[in-house]
This record gives C-alpha cells, sequence and structure tokens, in this order.
C-alpha cells in the first residue's frame, strides 16, 4: 500500500502524497465519529486488540517474573508467619461469615414479609491486573480477562475492601476498567449510617473523591462510610466506596465541599473481582455510561 | 530487491514494536505523564529517513494500533500521527540536511502539533485531562530526540550495512 510506486520519479510522488493523507484524515474523522456516537466499531478494536495481545503480554511479563521470583524464593520463617496470619485471619472472617448467614437468612426473610424482590446473590470472579499502562488521559487499568469469559461493559470491579471501577472496554482476552477516582466517572453512593443518597465524583487523584452534591446542611460528618446504592443499575448495592475525610460548610455556598478516601487501595491492586449480578445484568446498557448517572 | 526492501522494513517493525511496548510499559504514578510519545518520535525518524517505505499510510496503521492498544478514540492517534509524518515526508529532504540543533527545534514543532491535534479531538470529544499530560511529553520527547536520533541512525547504518 505505501510502497506501490515508491520507486517512482519524486515529483510525481507529492501530489500523491497529499491526496493519500487528506483520505486518511478524512477516514479517522469518520471513524472517531462512528466510535464517539456508538460502539459500531467494537469488531474492529477486538481484532486490532488480539493483534495487540502478545505485545500486552511481554510487556507484562517482567512484572510478572518478578513477582514470581519473588514468591518461590521467599524464606521458610516468611512463609510460616504468613500461613499463621492467614489462619488467624481466616477465623476471622469465618466467625464473622457465620453471622453473615445467619442475617442473610433473616433478611430474606423480613423481604419476604414486606413482599419485596429478595436480593440476588453476586456471583465473584477473580481477575489479575496486567502491567499495562493504557490511555494516559484517564485512571483506568487492564484485566486479563475478556468477553470470551462473560466480561460486559459497565460491569462493576472490586477489590477486598472495596468498589475499583467499572469496566468501559470489554476486548476478546483483556478489558479496560475505568476507576472511580477518574474526572469521568461519577457513582451513585449512600452514607451507610443513614441511608442519605449522593453521587461520589472522582477528582483525577488517586486518593480522593468529590461529593459535590450535598447541601450544607446534610447529615455527613468525617468517618462515615459512603457505600454504593444500587441506584445507577451498573454497581450492586452495598459494596463499601469511600470514607468521608473531610466537610466543610461555606455559609455563603449552596453545597458542603466533601471529599472521601476510596477503600480500595486503587493504585496497589494486582487482584480484583468482577461481578456479576442479576439484576444488574438485565440493564446494564441503560446505565454502562458513567457520566449518565450523574443528575 | 526484495532483499533490500526487507532489510528496510525489519529495523522499522523492530523499533516500532518496541516503541509500543514502551509507550504501554507501566511507570510509577507520578512519571507517567513524562512518557515521551515514543511512537512520534520513531514516526517522524522514519518518515525522514525512509519516505518511500515509511509513509503517511503506515503511519496511520501504527496509530490505530496506539488507539487500540490505549483505547482512545479509534483514529485519534492515527489521525495525529498521519498529519506529523505527512509534513516530515512533504520536508525530508530539507530536514535531512538540518544540524542537530535545528532538526530538534523542528521536532518539538512536530510534537508541539501532534499533541495539539490530540488535545483538539479530545476537547471535541469531551475527554478532559490535565494539561500536564499534554507538556509533559512534549518536553521529555524533545529532550530525548538527538539521543533517539544518534541511536536510529546507527541502527539504520548496520542494517544497511549487514545487508
Amino acid at each position: 500500500m505505501v510502497d506501490s510506486r515508491g520507486n517512482s520519479s519524486s515529483p510525481a510522488r507529492i501530489p500523491a502524497l497529499g491526496v493519500r493523507t487528506l483520505v486518511l484524515v478524512f477516514v479517522s474523522i469518520v471513524l472517531m465519529y462512528l466510535d464517539h456516537r456508538d460502539n459500531h466499531l467494537d469488531a474492529v478494536r477486538n481484532g486490532i486488540g488480539v493483534a495487540v495481545y502478545p505485545i500486552q503480554l511481554i510487556v507484562d511479563a517482567p512484572v510478572r517474573l518478578w513477582a514470581w521470583l519473588g514468591e518461590s524464593t521467599t524464606s521458610r520463617n516468611h512463609l510460616q508467619r504468613e500461613v499463621a496470619r492467614l489462619n488467624a485471619e481466616r477465623l476471622l472472617t469465618n466467625a464473622r461469615l457465620q453471622r453473615l448467614t445467619a442475617l442473610e437468612a433473616e433478611n430474606a426473610r423480613l423481604r419476604a414479609l414486606l413482599e419485596a424482590r429478595s436480593k440476588v446473590r453476586d456471583e465473584v470472579r477473580v481477575a489479575e491486573i496486567m502491567a499495562v499502562d493504557a490511555n494516559p488521559y484517564e485512571h483506568n487499568l487492564v484485566i486479563d480477562i475478556g468477553s470470551r469469559d462473560g466480561v460486559y461493559d459497565g460491569q462493576a470491579i472490586v477489590d477486598a475492601d472495596g468498589v475499583v471501577g467499572q469496566v468501559i472496554k470489554t476486548g476478546l482476552m483483556t478489558a479496560q476498567a475505568v476507576l472511580i477516582s477518574d474526572t469521568d466517572h461519577a457513582l451513585p453512593v449512600e452514607v451507610n449510617r443513614n441511608g442519605l443518597r449522593t453521587i461520589a465524583v472522582g477528582t483525577g487523584e488517586i486518593d480522593r473523591l468529590d461529593l459535590p452534591f450535598l447541601p450544607n446542611n446534610a447529615d455527613i460528618r468525617a468517618g462515615d462510610l459512603l457505600v454504593t446504592s444500587g441506584l445507577g443499575g451498573a454497581f450492586p448495592a452495598g459494596y463499601p466506596v469511600a470514607v468521608v475525610d473531610t466537610v466543610t460548610r461555606i455559609l455563603q455556598e449552596p453545597f458542603a465541599d466533601v471529599n472521601a478516601k476510596p477503600s480500595a487501595a486503587l493504585d496497589q491492586v494486582r487482584e480484583v473481582m468482577l461481578i456479576w449480578s442479576a439484576p444488574a445484568a438485565d440493564e446494564e446498557r441503560g446505565d454502562a455510561a458513567p457520566e449518565s448517572d450523574d443528575e | 530487491m526484495s532483499r533490500e526492501r526487507h532489510s528496510r522494513r525489519l529495523p522499522v517493525i523492530v523499533t516500532l514494536s518496541v516503541g509500543l511496548m514502551l509507550s504501554i510499559m507501566p511507570l510509577p504514578g507520578w512519571i507517567a505523564p513524562f512518557r515521551p510519545d515514543w511512537l512520534a518520535l520513531l514516526a517522524i525518524f522514519w518518515a525522514m529517513q525512509l519516505p518511500r517505505t515509511w509513509s503517511v499510510g503506515s503511519a496511520w496503521i501504527v496509530g490505530v494500533i496506539l488507539d487500540v492498544s490505549y483505547g482512545t478514540l479509534l483514529g485519534q492517534h492515527a489521525l495525529a500521527l498521519c498529519v506529523i509524518v505527512f509534513i516530515t515526508v512533504r520536508f525530508h529532504l530539507l530536514m535531512r540536511v538540518f544540524p542537530l540543533s535545528q532538526l530538534t527545534g523542528t521536532v518539538f514543532a512536530l510534537l508541539a502539533l501532534y499533541q495539539f491535534l490530540l488535545f483538539w479531538i479530545n476537547g471535541v470529544a469531551g475527554v478532559s485531562a490535565s494539561a500536564v499530560t499534554y507538556w509533559a511529553p512534549l518536553v521529555t520527547g524533545t529532550l530525548i530526540w538527538p539521543f533517539l536520533h544518534m541511536f536510529l541512525s546507527g541502527v539504520r547504518y548496520r542494517a544497511q550495512g549487514g545487508s
């Protein structure tokens, strides 16, 4: 394509170059338009994504190798301590889980009494984050499972401590997710203490979320836990999101200035969990776009 | 003939693959915005040296691949790369005789245009990013150009000498 007339004389080549550039610029604009308006180009993206996958693997390999080396050369002493710690942790978690089973049964009973739809148990799968930097304009990450494993756009991602983000682009073998700290991401949350609902907006800083829509007299204070409210439809309800850090009430302003710190370690996670929740899967299309949540 | 063409293309493909790897390699948070636009720098170099083998079409394909691996708007980097490669090919004879300092200045202008196009498209598409994501790669890219230029000239010389 490029070299077909490569050996013709120079003056004849220059106009062809201009025409070719114009055509390519036009094609790019059409592509961008289509890509921006709808997701018509998912097939194209997936096709090229498969070609890029080996390169991503190569980039990821040294990090993986380093982790593997670290794992396989830890001392026996260290491992024993680790096992002891994990055992203690498991005991604690198990104890809590026992209570959870009882609570779940009670919850289902109460909901049945209220004739409310009972909450569906979420399906979870662990994914590993690939050591690949993606889009320089967004806070995002690349995970090592894709549509082949049933990942879909808008799917919620959590780690052990809280919500991490949601899937925005699904490739065949990898998927890209936007973090809740991205400036374009808004997440419907509620205060765990009193059920006050609001929106948590990313600030572009990895350790800070903004709650811009709370009036001055809202009942919120530092230390409050924010959990997903499930209203957006993309995230199942009840996952911890952030802890309120500072509340500044300025009398002249209509809204309070509230900052929160994400519970999940957004910049340190290596393994995340993807959630398949039945009700969310039905209406994934409607609220997949993060921006559509903030109204 | 085909052997000669092969020996011309191989270094281009190899350096571009390495460039793509460098573009998606993870960097610590504070340093990540300073990542130079490796593919833009490589595109300028090869367009200057081999304008017949490597021109707007190949640059466009590389741009689309970059768009897919970044997850940006499909066609964004393709358009920007295509435009700067067009300018480079158009003036490649002039740029070849530039002394390195002047060439670095030209590369700065091309990179600025590249970033401006990306910024513009982001603005139209409603993607907001801090100013440092546009300015930092411009500075680091320009600073790294003289070294990259020397290195790539060496690569090119060896690849041709070897065939």
